[in-house]
């Protein structure tokens, strides 16, 4: 065990855990910060997505130990009042079915306007690529991302 | 204004009391884990008044509508209220929808399986909202001292116009709580549906868009520890003995045991499908130290029955395909003495692989069992059969056991099988502490109630017109005999065959959405589209001749045909108005249609694609829907668009198969799930307007894309794809 200190959604937290722990589970056992999802645990369906330092991320597989003094943002501190762009153009769109994976979805497309502002249809496709929707609303993420960046 | 039976007993409002003191507790309990703004807190009424088990009205005019049946992602929940919302006739902003526990007093079928829950629903949800209607009428008219006929009702306003009086439900809905139930009341006629039938947002949405806690893996509580469990490693293998030291040594780990979940002498239910007698249970303080625990166990299994590999159960499928049944499941005609006259015969094999259901949240449930009471709360689509189960499991009357379902992360059919809900409540027996069962994506795709593998062999005859004059299907899959005898196009064939076999196999199958239909549909619209082109007939038109036969001059007694083929054809005809059908080609890409019908819904789908060296590209899918009423368009279409990009993506790139009894794939980075970029680039849906009551929207979508899909391909490559996963039909589709 071993104590860190996290940046996470702009406030410092201390936590007590073994250093292999991915910050995945240190966010939902130890944090109760459980908006960010278990999907797989081997960085294969972006449900777990979180930003580290402004870049999205897959924090099932990023031992505590290798975040430092990195910058973590989580779905639930993406905006105080649920009304990041992106955030607001999903519920527009109406994007989830049973909405699990959307925290990661809406992580990975977050991350990917702060870089791409306007980025095109292909653009989009590729970055939220790596995100599993088993429900299938593909058509409607790449709706919103693209009403998001429009706004 | 239609009359109808309330069908409501003076029951349901008795056990009201027992909801609130028991379940709404709960489910109070569970939300209040989400904090309301300052504006929802002053919104919030002062006094909530019970006029049933599915709704109580606030004081200040504000209803909160328990939603019944589980939600897995086809939206229920926000559909299920909108029925109730429309004939309480409130405005729908002013509706709370709430998650009801399981209650068998109040709700009937709180399943969320075959498309059923608004079909099914809809009645009592129509009749449960007019109901408190009629009583706040009948209040007002007490209070008012007019004739409760002279009443109207606006969107939460009671108005009375001789008087010129006007109130609020809130300020009459404490009167209406003490008034009889009564017997009869009306119901709105669909012309006058105001929330039916118009979007409305999934009331989940502003949960889920912040990563509030949903679901069951979101659960936390004071004390709560995490269990994981280690099943058997093989299909046919069972526990033996192990060596825990190691494990138990470990930090955070609390113990380490196997554990029976299943006595001999329990009485299962079929939700339990899948069930593992003896497993061994991790207990520990969090989800990584039980998981690395797990890797540091020795366990040792031994061998109880055969371990079957994927090559087994080809070669005893294909032997099945060879081998005919003892008896027919549906034989009109001769089929054998018309393939003798017949100027041309046409045969295909199709096949399809076992699948997982691979729900992105895998399996997991709370519990704390103590001698006085059993706390479960977690995904499942089956509550009521886990209920009987943990009866027997736990050795608990049903009064003792409180079951509250959370929003799931994917169904898709898993969710049926409750037995992790099962292994969580005895390994809180055990541990006389609350838990929560935790699945690893490995433990949830290797301990899978799997779709079957299917084989199937079709064999049609045509005449030198081209006329259909005999049609054989025989077919087998694992655990499932895969063959809906009475569809299309029985009833439409003079000679007509159909043969089926189960194959009986040790690795767990059950229903996954739109059980038999996710293969026979395909395999059938596919093959149907090789025999139009061997008529020489556009493949649409060659359809429709069908139904034309099935409608005027159906062959056998009709009801005996599991179709209506006037709304058939209909589906068909749209699709082919709405995609501009002129054949297999548009604009330089390549067009397949499709038709089926399942869980009461028609469907009928055409797809443009190209393919790009190996890999297909799908521009649009039209899809045409008849399900009756649509509740909710905006989410119905969701619907529709998830079941083809569902459809397409498992008939693609999907597969499970078998080593030794093991499954070979066991996470993402082998078995393949479709993606965004593999999605079609557009998608437009059409319902059909004819205001038949509701049917089902989760599943019809899915079926018939397959065979669409195969149809575009034949026309952009030439050669024809009868085996699934579609990439590994040789030659290679995508590399």
């Amino acid at each position: 065990m071993a104590t860190f200190t996290l940046n996470i959604n702009g406030k410092k937290q201390e936590v007590d855990v073994d250093p292999s722990t991915p910050i995945l589970w240190v966010l939902r056992d130890h944090l109760n910060m459980v908006g960010t999802k278990f999907g797989c645990g081997i960085a294969q369906c972006g449900a777990c997505t979180i930003h580290l330092d402004g870049t999205a991320t897959r924090s099932c597989i990023l031992p505590v130990s290798s975040i430092g003094d990195k910058n973590i943002t989580t779905i639930e501190g993406l905006s105080e009042n649920g009304d990041h762009p992106v955030q607001k153009a999903w519920l527009e769109v109406d994007v989830p079915q049973c909405g699990y994976c959307q925290a990661g979805q809406i992580m990975t497309a977050s991350a990917l306007l702060e870089k791409n502002p306007n980025p095109t249809d292909e653009e989009i496709e590729t970055a939220m690529n790596g995100n599993i929707c088993r429900c299938g609303t593909y058509l409607r993420i790449r709706k919103a991302v693209k009403m998001a960046s429009e706004s | 204004m239609t009359l109808v039976k309330t069908k409501i007993g003076r029951r349901s409002f008795i056990r009201n009391t027992g909801l609130a003191s028991g379940g709404l507790v709960l489910g109070f309990n569970w939300l209040a884990s989400c904090k309301m703004t300052p504006e929802q807190v002053n919104a919030m009424p002062k006094e909530w008044f019970e006029l049933n088990g599915f709704l109580k009205v606030g004081d200040n005019g504000m209803v909160t509508i328990m939603s019944p049946n589980p939600e897995i992602g086809q939206n229920v929940k926000t559909a299920m209220p909108m029925i109730v919302a429309e004939e309480l006739d409130v405005a729908w902003k002013d509706v709370i929808v709430e998650q009801a526990p399981l209650n068998t007093d109040i709700f009937t079928r709180q399943l969320a399986g075959g498309s059923q829950s608004i079909r099914q629903g809809w009645e009592s949800l129509r009749m449960t909202g007019a109901t408190a209607r009629q009583m706040l009428k009948e209040a007002a008219a007490q209070t008012w001292q007019v004739p409760v006929d002279e009443i109207t009702t606006s969107e939460g306003m009671l108005h009375h116009a001789a008087s010129d009086k006007s109130a609020g439900y809130g300020e009459m809905a404490s009167i209406a709580a003490g008034l009889e139930v009564p017997e009869e009341v009306s119901v709105k006629e669909i012309s006058e549906f105001k929330i039916v039938g118009t979007d409305r947002k999934n009331v989940d949405g502003p949960k889920i868009v912040t990563g509030k806690p949903l679901f069951g893996l979101d659960i936390q509580r004071e004390g709560m520890l995490t269990a994981m469990i280690v099943h058997p490693p093989a299909f046919g293998m069972k526990y033996k003995s192990m060596d825990a030291t190691a494990a138990k040594a470990m930090p955070g780990i609390k113990d380490v045991f196997p554990v029976v979940v299943y006595p001999e002498d329990a009485e299962k239910q079929w939700s339990d499908g899948g069930a593992i007698a003896e497993q061994v249970a991790i207990v520990g303080n969090s989800t990584w130290e039980c998981m690395q625990a797990k890797k540091a166990l020795e366990i040792e299994w031994e061998e109880a029955s055969t371990l079957e590999n994927s090559a087994y159960h080809d070669e005893a499928l294909n032997q099945l395909l060879e081998t005919a049944p003892k008896e027919a499941a549906r034989k009109d005609g001769d089929v054998e003495k018309a393939f003798k006259s017949a100027a041309k015969i046409v045969e295909s094999v199709y096949t399809a692989p076992f699948l997982a259901h691979n729900t992105m949240e895998p399996m997991n449930f709370f519990a704390h069992v103590t001698p006085e009471k059993a706390e479960l709360l977690g995904p499942i689509q089956t509550p009521e059969f886990l209920e009987k189960t943990l009866v027997s499991v736990l050795g608990m009357p049903a009064e003792k056991i409180d079951i509250m379902m959370t929003r799931m992360g994917g169904g898709f059919g898993r969710r049926l099988y409750g037995t992790f809900a099962v292994e969580a409540a005895v390994i809180s027996q055990r541990m006389q502490a609350p838990i929560k069962l935790v699945y690893t994506r490995e433990d949830d795709m290797t301990q899978g109630t799997y779709r079957p593998s299917y084989k199937v062999r079709y064999k049609a005859g045509l005449d030198d017109k081209g006329n259909l004059i005999a049609w054989h299907v025989r077919g087998a899959g694992t655990n499932d005999d895969l063959i809906f005898e009475n569809r299309f196009p029985a009833g439409a064939v003079d000679n007509y065959l159909a043969e089926k076999h189960s194959l009986q196999t040790n690795v767990t199958t059950g229903a996954w959405r739109a059980p038999r239909s996710n293969f026979i549909a395909g395999a059938e619209q596919a093959f149907m589209d090789e025999v139009a082109e061997a008529a020489g007939k556009d493949p649409i038109a060659f359809r429709l001749e069908l139904f034309d036969r099935a409608i005027n001059n159906p062959v056998g007694d009709p009801k005996n045909n599991d179709y209506d083929p006037e709304r058939y054809a209909g589906v068909l005809k749209l699709v082919r108005e709405k995609s501009g059908w002129t054949g297999g080609a548009n604009n330089g890409k390549s067009r397949g249609v499709s038709a089926y019908y399942c869980h009461n819904s028609y469907v009928a789908q055409v797809m443009d694609l190209t393919v790009d060296g190996d890999k297909p590209n799908i521009d649009k899918v039209w899809c045409a829907v008849d399900c009756g009423i649509v509740i909710n368009p905006l989410s119905a279409k969701n619907q529709i668009e998830g079941g083809i990009v569902d459809g397409i993506g498992h008939a693609t790139y999907s597969a499970l198969s078998f080593s030794n009894g093991q499954s070979d794939q066991k996470n993402f980075d082998t078995y393949r799930l479709i993606r965004n970029m593999e999605a079609p680039k557009e998608i437009e849906s059409f319902f059909v307007d004819n205001g038949i009551d509701p049917t089902g929207l989760g599943e019809p979508s899915l079926p018939p894309i397959m065979g669409a899909l195969a149809n575009a391909l034949y026309r952009a490559t030439g050669r024809r794809y009868y085996h699934q996963p579609f990439i590994n039909d040789k030659p290679p589709l995508v590399g």
